[in-house]
């Protein structure tokens, strides 16, 4: 025992140092884990409140850029307007509200933190639960997609991006519905990969990747990017297939969060399927 | 000033500066400076070793908290806390070190301090960007990665200590 004590006095640097470390460690693996921080992210009172005290800096800085943007969306609302159409046939539209049921919820909200820059980047938006966004929405923007809201406070959320290896998205090829899942490898953030399409598959350079609606996640048909590169390796039985995200990820700012409102009612039908 | 009080500033204030600035610049997504750990550079040398490995801790954890990378940057400000008394006693000056003085270009002089943070931010930015990894895949990416930060961020310490820390 009183070798022990002396141990231990000899050697607190090191033993403090080591459990520090592990310590460390296993929040590390622990907390990134999909899904599973709440408390300890950038959507928390004090860190969200001084990233919405920068964002309002810096909005000045791009608030040339949002206007266009805004107008450029504004013009094509515009275009959808009845007032922009003119009637050319006597034919009449009819719109049966009983066969059609709105599925997909859209708000949108603001890039208040983004990163390109790291292994696991995240977003962080101005709205949260008291907004009506929830976790496991998709976040994306009229260009594709861009993540999916990994926590919620009252007033922010903090989205786990596609730029970050531990979200995947199933995708599939929008010729011949052939799906795979598109993964960041951590390169370059205008890139990313799809894996697990057979080798069979015919693919050409520009041929368009959208998501694959088999998730809850994501609606189907929304642009992922387009093939930028296939690269076949031997003895595998997949091609890896480098996709140039749609997205520019470095001038992000504002977003559509989608809301699945027969999320619910799939995801339990899918659970007693598998029980 | 109170020595406290005076990191107690520090710590805030590099805090900010990382955060609001620093992790915004994105060159080709080589260069991250992290100048933050100045603060732990700066420490004077009086500082009991438990209380060194604390406050790293909590420097690379409020870092963390702000990028949503929990425990990343806290274990490499840790390693570098650790490493950081062996650092000083390998560049120990003769007649070692005068009490109420600490490790800053102010007291020691450009090259002692050079060799002292270079060694630290190497060893902070090694440990940091291969737990990001988090494999040894793509090493070389990794390794461009500490080279190109490390250069940024002592640039960014040494200009720094000859802007603010004068005698």
């Amino acid at each position: 025992m009183k070798n022990l004590l002396h141990f231990i006095v000899r050697f607190h640097f090191t033993i403090l140092f080591i459990v520090f470390e592990i310590f460390c460690l296993l929040l590390l693996v622990n907390y990134n884990n999909y899904q599973k921080s709440e408390f300890l992210n950038s959507s928390n009172a004090i860190s969200g409140g001084i990233y919405q005290k920068v964002s309002s800096v810096t909005d000045y800085v791009s608030l040339a850029k949002t206007n266009e943007e805004l107008n450029r969306e504004n013009v094509r609302l515009r275009n959808l307007l009845h007032s922009s159409y003119k009637l050319t046939t006597d034919s009449s539209f009819v719109f049966l509200d009983t066969i059609y049921k709105q599925q997909y919820i859209y708000r949108t909200a603001k890039i208040i933190n983004n990163s390109v820059n790291k292994q696991l980047n995240y977003i962080t938006l101005n709205k949260g639960r008291i907004h009506g966004i929830e976790r496991e929405m998709a976040v994306v923007t009229d260009n594709g997609v861009v993540g999916v809201v990994k926590s919620v406070s009252d007033n922010f959320a903090s989205v786990i991006s596609v730029l970050n290896d531990r979200l995947r998205i199933s995708a599939k090829l929008k010729g011949n519905n052939y799906h795979g899942s598109l993964i960041w490898d951590g390169v370059d953030y205008r890139k990313a990969m799809l894996k697990d399409i057979p080798f069979h598959v015919k693919i050409a350079k520009g041929d368009t990747i959208v998501t694959s609606g088999y998730s809850a996640i994501f609606p189907e048909g929304l642009q992922l990017g387009v093939v930028d590169e296939v690269m076949t390796s031997s003895g595998s039985n997949f091609q890896n297939i480098k996709i140039l995200l749609s997205n520019d990820f470095k001038s992000l700012s504002y977003v559509k969060v989608v809301g699945d409102l027969m999320k619910e009612e799939r995801l339990k039908l899918e659970e007693e399927a598998t029980e | 000033m109170n020595i406290i009080l005076k990191n107690t500033i520090r710590f805030v204030v590099l805090v900010l500066i990382q955060v609001a600035i620093l992790n915004n610049i994105q060159v080709s997504g080589f260069v991250n400076p992290y100048m933050y750990i100045l603060f732990i550079l700066l420490l004077p040398f009086e500082i009991p070793n438990w209380l060194l490995l604390l406050l790293s801790f909590i420097l690379g954890l409020s870092i963390d908290v702000f990028s949503g990378t929990v425990g990343m940057h806290a274990s490499a400000c840790v390693f570098m806390a650790y490493v950081r008394p062996y650092v000083l006693n390998y560049l120990s000056l003769r007649d070692g070190y005068e009490v109420g003085t600490y490790p800053g270009i102010a007291h020691f002089g450009f090259v002692w301090f050079f060799k002292y943070a270079l060694t630290l931010i190497v060893a902070h930015h090694s440990f940091l960007f291969v737990v990001e990894a988090f494999s040894f895949a793509n090493f070389s990416e990794t390794i461009m990665r500490i080279i190109f930060s490390t250069f940024f961020t002592l640039t960014l310490i040494i200009t720094s200590q000859f802007l603010m820390f004068k005698k």
